[in-house]
């Protein structure tokens, strides 16, 4: 009578030895496979951390702290509290720059879009030697900035550079147009430049857009009767707005950061008429030693671009999930 | 697609948009060729082509431009080394929090570059960086590192599971299948990532304007810039140097024109 109920205790104890030793195992190998993930994945975190993370930190830290040159060798920096946001509020350093980047990045934004998306548009049709021209269209964004910018500077000379000799032999201008060293004038180039860094970048995005919109919807539009303007506004459109939100909000995030293109071409002259903030927060610290106002400077610029970073990954999502 | 009988007329307008958009790129090339003297009205077409532009460039320029390649082939081993093994545990490890990590490198591709190079100063200046080439293949590899991790992770997410486990079961640690199964496959991948992250670095301006003070350690792109400011009256070495510069570039748009185009979009959507 005891004889089956005591094998039963038996086994249940075996099952339970058992199940034990597996339970033991199997965390076994979880730990083993949790530790295996982060030694694939610690290193490039820890350098995020170190490049980015403490970059950031160490900013806003920085624009509470008084900086002058000797603070590098004393490494004494007080902390002022609020002062070096008040300076760059009170000299109109700020308001100054934030209208120049604003003008600047929608500007830039604007036409890069446009003459993108026709870019885009009109590669889409196949024709003799579309993708050589294509892959060409690629040779302005893939070139060092610097050099870019370099290039541009020599044609926009008022006196020397190609583009007013060209305007003057066309008997379209007497005298030269003076791209970069009129206030009113610098700007617009300057803007003018950056639209053509980006053309290739928007082309080259929306035309994988374009290229995802299946074929078939045209030819339906087309049997309905529907000419090239109608079929762009009820079906090219609408099915790339996905694309359009993340090129625009790319591009914005990229624009705002720019900062080679204008040192190089203006030096965010003349008398600061292509000053950003990104410029301005160079300049404030690497030029004048005023670490604390350029580092508030920074931090500005990081605020607004992470609005546009959240904005971004919503853009983001909704391109994924279409 | 449409009729190809319109195509004639497209490839002409294309030719002609193209011809406008490179016209820089011709201008860039055409001064460079012209003498010293006579940059100043440059004309259309170097009939002369004169390399004394480049013969000072290179006498000028020689060692930036090999300080450039040093920095830039550091950086890509750096980006690489890094990202590979973060870009397959995002992509195949199911790792705990990879959405948060993964939000964390988009959102470093947003941080300004001026905001990390005010913040490096100072560090470096401590650590007595500035002026290194290890300083600068760390600060511009903040380029790098999160562009080759989505790149590479985007790839490695469409690695089969299978084949991973059947090295595993051969008895391959996870290590040896990351190195002898994985990487081989991602090679495409890597190849791109490599490329850009060199362009990248190659073109780097502003931590080579903050982070060196003196000429030691002076990547291209510096003396390009310093050229301008220093004599402006030498055009065609300026420009010869610019030329110079573009070649990576070049090299990347004629020798590896497949890994162009997953490059420009690869940090963008995927």
């Amino acid at each position: 009578m005891t004889c089956p109920l005591g094998r039963d205790k038996d086994r249940r104890d075996k099952d339970r030895r058992d199940k034990d030793r597996r339970d033991k195992t199997v965390a076994r190998v979880r730990l083993g496979e949790r530790l295996a993930q982060w030694m694939f994945l610690v290193p490039a975190m820890a350098y995020l951390l170190l490049f980015f993370g403490y970059p950031i930190v160490k900013n806003i830290v920085m624009s509470f702290q008084q900086y002058t040159p000797t603070t590098f060798y004393t490494s004494t920096a007080p902390f002022v509290g609020l002062r070096n946001y008040s300076t760059i509020l009170s000299s109109d350093l700020l308001s100054k720059a934030l209208l120049t980047t604003v003008l600047f990045t929608a500007g830039s934004l604007l036409g890069q879009f446009v003459l993108g998306l026709a870019f885009a548009l009109f590669f889409q049709r196949s024709f003799p030697l579309g993708g050589v021209l294509r892959s060409l269209l690629l040779l302005p964004w893939l070139l060092p900035l610097v050099v870019s910018g370099t290039t541009w500077r020599w044609m926009l000379d008022t006196d020397t550079g190609v583009v007013n000799d060209t305007l003057r032999n066309l008997h379209i201008l007497s005298s030269g147009v003076p791209w970069l060293t009129g206030t009113s004038q610098a700007l617009v180039s300057v803007i003018l430049i950056n639209i053509w860094v980006g053309i290739p970048f928007n082309t080259t995005i929306l035309y994988g857009g374009l290229q995802d919109i299946p074929t078939h919807l045209y030819e339906a539009a087309e049997l309905d009767g529907a000419g090239p303007v109608t079929s762009f506004r009820h079906i090219t459109w609408p099915l790339l707005r996905p694309t359009v939100s993340v090129v625009l909000v790319l591009g914005a995030v990229y624009t705002l950061k720019v900062l080679d293109l204008i040192l190089v071409v203006t030096g965010g002259g003349p008398a600061d008429a292509t000053e950003t903030i990104a410029t301005r927060s160079y300049e404030l610290s690497f030029q004048q030693f005023e670490f604390g106002p350029g580092a508030a400077m920074g931090n500005v610029l990081i605020v607004i671009s992470l609005a546009f970073a959240i904005v971004y990954l919503r853009a983001n999502r909704r391109a994924r999930n279409v | 697609m449409r009729a190809p009988k319109r195509g004639r007329p497209s490839t002409i307008i294309g030719i002609v948009l193209l011809g406008l958009m490179l016209f820089p790129v011709y201008w860039m090339v055409n001064v460079s060729l012209q003498p010293a003297g006579s940059a100043l009205r440059g004309s259309w077409f170097p009939f002369h082509p004169d390399v004394s532009g480049y013969a000072t460039a290179i006498r000028d320029q020689g060692r930036n431009l090999v300080t450039s390649l040093v920095v830039a082939l550091g950086s890509v081993l750096l980006s690489l080394a890094l990202a590979a093994p973060a870009a397959y545990a995002l992509a195949q490890l199911r790792v705990r929090g990879a959405d948060l990590v993964l939000f964390g490198v988009l959102v470093t591709q947003m941080v300004p570059s001026i905001v990390v190079a005010n913040a490096l100063y100072s560090a470096y200046n401590d650590l007595g960086l500035l002026n290194s080439y290890l300083g600068l293949v760390l600060a511009d590899s903040t380029t790098g590192v999160p562009f080759a991790i989505i790149v590479l992770r985007s790839f490695m997410q469409g690695i089969p599971q299978e084949i991973i486990e059947a090295a595993r079961v051969d008895g391959a640690g996870r290590l040896r299948a990351f190195r002898s199964v994985v990487l081989p496959v991602s090679a495409n991948s890597l190849i791109t990532a490599a490329l850009f992250t060199f362009l990248f670095t190659w073109s780097d301006f502003l931590f080579a304007l903050t982070l060196t003070t003196t000429p030691t350690v002076r990547p291209i792109t510096l003396g390009i810039y310093e050229y301008i400011g220093a004599h402006t009256n030498q055009w065609n070495a300026t420009m010869a140097t610019a030329v110079l510069a573009s070649v990576p570039a070049a090299v990347l748009l004629g020798l590896a024109q497949r890994h162009v185009a997953p490059g420009v979009t690869g940090g963008a959507i995927k």
